[in-house]
């Protein structure tokens, strides 16, 4: 890396501590189907009544990025304000053959993956406007993934907190230990998105680290 | 019948000599043409970035569906290496999404098949 991107990304991180008092941006990123739709639908459900998108068990759900601005969240009479961005799962590969076996045409099973591979770009393009990200997993996969270790790294890289949601816990094959043994140096919080599971501690851990 | 594979292997002095687009490129047009390159330093993960970018772009819905990434996770660099701007990059292997395939990755072992 060249050292005046090096000095450009020293002087973001030293303006992201003071800009993080007024407006919290947070990314919502994740490989396809780990549930970060689902996480966002939770936070929003929990402290606005509403939700940000549609899921589904077809991967690529959403293939834009949605944003939802100034949610307020209370945690021990601490208040942050967020504005969070729920980006399009990141994936090395996109093969439309995949949607096929869900009952896409052929036709839309196409446009879904160009649509696809047009969100990854946003998802990646987003990592330079945000303030904190959530990592989503599923914690019933092998968490050594290349897109957990390619964002891992850039989070680092950039220097911006981060959280990972060890998420789908109410699944019996869930294993979150494995996730924390695989990124020691992170924060863990095991959830569920889908039942409300364990999302005290994690809007706790949420208003610690970004707040 | 033999089905041949073949493998590129890219020293630490070439990669070091290397440009970031030119490093890229050079990936993407061999692994578009059906070869496993093997990078002996890796990439920086904001390289790791780009490359996922420009994969997505290539991607043409026939001939090419993307890529398979295989690197262990990033160690973080001492005091020193981070002044002189200096990277000790780990193994990195990528090939075809159709030809390369993770079978289990850990800490510090890749388990990989590479289909003919």
């Amino acid at each position: 890396m060249g050292l005046i991107l090096r000095i450009r990304r020293g002087f973001s991180s030293l303006f992201r501590i003071f800009k993080r008092k007024n407006k919290l941006r947070i990314g919502i990123y994740g490989p396809p189907n780990a549930g970060k739709t689902t996480l966002a639908n939770r936070i929003l459900l929990d402290w606005v009544g509403d939700v940000m998108g549609p899921v589904s068990e077809i991967p690529h759900e959403t293939r834009r990025a949605r944003l939802r601005e100034g949610v307020k969240i209370d945690v021990d009479g601490r208040t942050i304000t967020i504005d969070i961005v729920d980006t399009p799962g990141l994936a090395t590969k996109i093969d439309f053959h995949e949607f096929l076996r869900y009952g896409l045409s052929e036709e839309e099973a196409k446009r879904r993956a160009k649509e696809a591979t047009e969100g990854v770009i946003e998802a990646i393009k987003w990592l330079d406007d945000l303030d904190g990200v959530i990592l989503v997993m599923d914690s019933t996969e092998d968490p050594f993934t290349q897109v957990n270790i390619t964002m891992v790294g850039n989070i680092e890289a950039r220097k911006i907190p981060l959280i990972i949601a060890a998420n789908k816990i109410d699944l019996p094959n869930a294993s979150p230990a494995r996730i924390k043994s695989a990124f020691p140096q992170h924060t863990v919080i095991p959830i569920s998105a889908l039942k409300g599971l364990n999302m005290d501690t994690f809007y706790r851990v949420l208003a610690e680290k970004f707040g | 019948m033999i089905m041949e594979v073949k493998l590129n292997l890219i020293s630490r002095e070439r990669l070091e000599k290397m440009g970031t687009m030119e490093k890229l490129r050079m990936i993407l047009d061999e692994v578009k043409s059906g070869k496993i390159v093997v990078l002996e330093s890796g990439l920086t993960p904001e390289e790791e970035a780009k490359l996922i970018e420009m994969t997505m772009l290539e991607i043409d819905h026939e001939n090419f569906v993307g890529i398979e990434v295989e690197s262990y996770p990033h160690k973080s660099s001492g005091f020193l290496s981070k002044l002189l701007g200096k990277r000790g990059g780990r193994l990195m292997v990528i090939g075809p999404a159709n030809r390369l395939k993770t079978i289990e990755k850990r800490e510090d072992i890749i388990e990989a098949l590479i289909r003919g």
